[in-house]
């Protein structure tokens, strides 16, 4: 009678610990470390809001017929210095209406503006995706609150401005 | 010695040994503490290290020094004593190619740390470089650079702070062993144990500690309430000090001060243990390296460029 409930324990053990070493080890075989996916933007992020007085660009821009010549603006808009490719392209690359044009046609809302940002800046946008890029604050193990590309960048002069640096620590020789 | 007792002024009849004796019997019962007015009491003289003390210990430890911490800084500190998180341990992630030199960082660890205004105790101390030159000798830095903007053209700037080595060589030096290292990382300092030798600072190669030449001076207003026992806690005159990566914030899930405060973004925190961490990320993706590797400390701190 005890040797048939020991092999039964035995047979049940065996069983269970089989089961867990397989899994272990079907769960871990399809993750590589650090890979960003595609779809990997993050949850949390502060939207920029446009402009107030020309937002939404509709308020005008219905009642008007749309000049696609690359020129500099004389009437409106003339406080926007573009320095950012002003080269290779002019308002109408991005702009579209009441949103932002990628290059492939696709329109996009400005709460999304990293999209745009990440044609060109490709890098950048995977670096900030995974968290190196700019500034995040919150919980390093849990919610953490990104930023819009245009919360810290311009997007028409966009280098970051230098700021005026905070005090320098006392040398010695000032210590009376 | 004979047993005349000899004339005296007192008319005393006692032999002048005995007197002497009696003398020094009663300097030595003024001296015992047995009023509550005495600086000096029996609790803080006969706590033991903080690795040996029971929770219970550590509790009664924490409300006797949160009493004398409200009555010396007029406001209410707590203190807490949270132990270190499981599979953490902590790793930081500095952005020499973002870095403008701001020292944003450094009054904000200030602010959060509790740490003396006057005299100034800094636990951040930023280096500026001029790019293109030999630059990875430290002795070379400009730390007192007052520019009227930063960053300045063709210099770069790295912070440089306690980098939590895995290999510690203030732990090693230390006699009696009032700094340690944490399960998480974080090389910390019993201020109760502390000696005050100064020999960790003699060790450390990076010169990551401050001493605390005089009873620290915090304007009440900017007092951070909110302590850890071996993190931020108002210390005392003769204790060394130095980061701690915000104990009292990051085992509470939260990011270091110096990490928030960053207007760029050049500083990255997270847990080196887990794979799906930022500083996981830019270790094993960006260009990484740690400041003095040769001496073998394996610090925690890692300097990084993106562009």
């Amino acid at each position: 009678m005890h040797g048939k409930g020991t092999a039964f324990l035995m047979m049940i053990v065996t069983a269970m610990v089989s089961f867990l070493t397989f899994s272990y080890s079907y769960v871990g075989a399809g993750e590589k470390p650090a890979e960003v996916r595609k779809d990997d933007i993050p949850k949390f992020f502060v939207p920029s809001p446009p402009s107030s007085e020309n937002f939404p660009c509709s308020k005008c821009h219905q009642f008007r017929a749309a000049d696609k010549t690359k020129r500099k603006l004389q009437e409106y808009h003339t406080t926007v210095e573009l320095k950012h490719a002003e080269e290779q392209r002019w308002c109408y690359d991005c702009h579209e209406g009441d949103k932002l044009k990628l290059q492939n046609g696709q329109l996009i809302n400005f709460d999304k503006s990293y999209y745009l940002c990440g044609q060109c800046h490709g890098i950048i946008f995977r670096d900030w995706k995974a968290g190196v890029h700019g500034k995040r604050t919150g919980s390093w193990d849990g919610d953490k609150l990104y930023r819009l590309c245009v919360n810290c960048h311009d997007p028409h002069q966009p280098k970051y401005k230098p700021l005026e640096p905070k005090q320098p620590p006392k040398k010695p020789a000032d210590i009376k | 010695m004979s047993k005349e007792i000899r004339k005296n002024p007192l008319e005393a009849n006692l032999h002048r040994r005995t007197f002497m004796k009696g003398i020094a019997a009663g300097l030595a019962g003024a001296v015992l503490p047995v009023s509550a007015a005495d600086a000096f009491n029996w609790d803080s003289f006969l706590q033991k290290h903080f690795k040996e003390m029971s929770d219970e210990e550590i509790k009664r430890v924490i409300e006797r020094l949160e009493k004398e911490a409200s009555l010396e800084w007029k406001k209410n500190i707590h203190i807490s004593a949270t132990k270190a998180l499981p599979n953490v341990k902590f790793g930081y992630g500095l952005d020499l190619s973002r870095c403008i030199g701001c020292r944003k960082c450094v009054y904000a660890c200030v602010e959060e740390n509790n740490q003396s205004r006057m005299p100034q105790v800094q636990w951040i101390t930023v280096l500026r470089f001029k790019k293109g030159e030999k630059w990875t000798d430290l002795e070379n830095s400009e730390k007192y650079y007052k520019p009227k903007e930063v960053p300045e053209k063709d210099f770069f700037y790295m912070p440089v702070q306690c980098q939590q080595c895995e290999n510690p060589p203030c732990v090693k030096v230390c006699p009696t062993k009032a700094t340690w290292k944490e399960p998480d990382g974080i090389v910390v300092v019993d201020y109760n144990w502390c000696i005050g030798c100064r020999y960790c600072m003699a060790a450390c190669p990076y010169g990551a500690r401050r001493f605390n030449w005089a009873k620290p001076n915090i304007p009440e207003k900017e007092l951070n309430p909110e302590a850890h026992y071996l993190g931020n806690r108002p210390r005392y005159k003769g204790v060394v000090e130095k980061c701690t990566f915000c104990i009292q914030r990051t085992r509470a899930g939260k990011y270091p001060a110096c990490v928030e405060v960053c207007p760029v973004g050049a500083r990255k925190f997270g847990n080196l243990l887990d794979p799906k961490s930022e500083i996981r990320y830019l270790i094993e993706n960006k260009r990484v390296f740690r400041l003095k590797e040769d001496l073998n400390t394996e610090p925690k701190f890692y300097y990084f460029f993106t562009t």
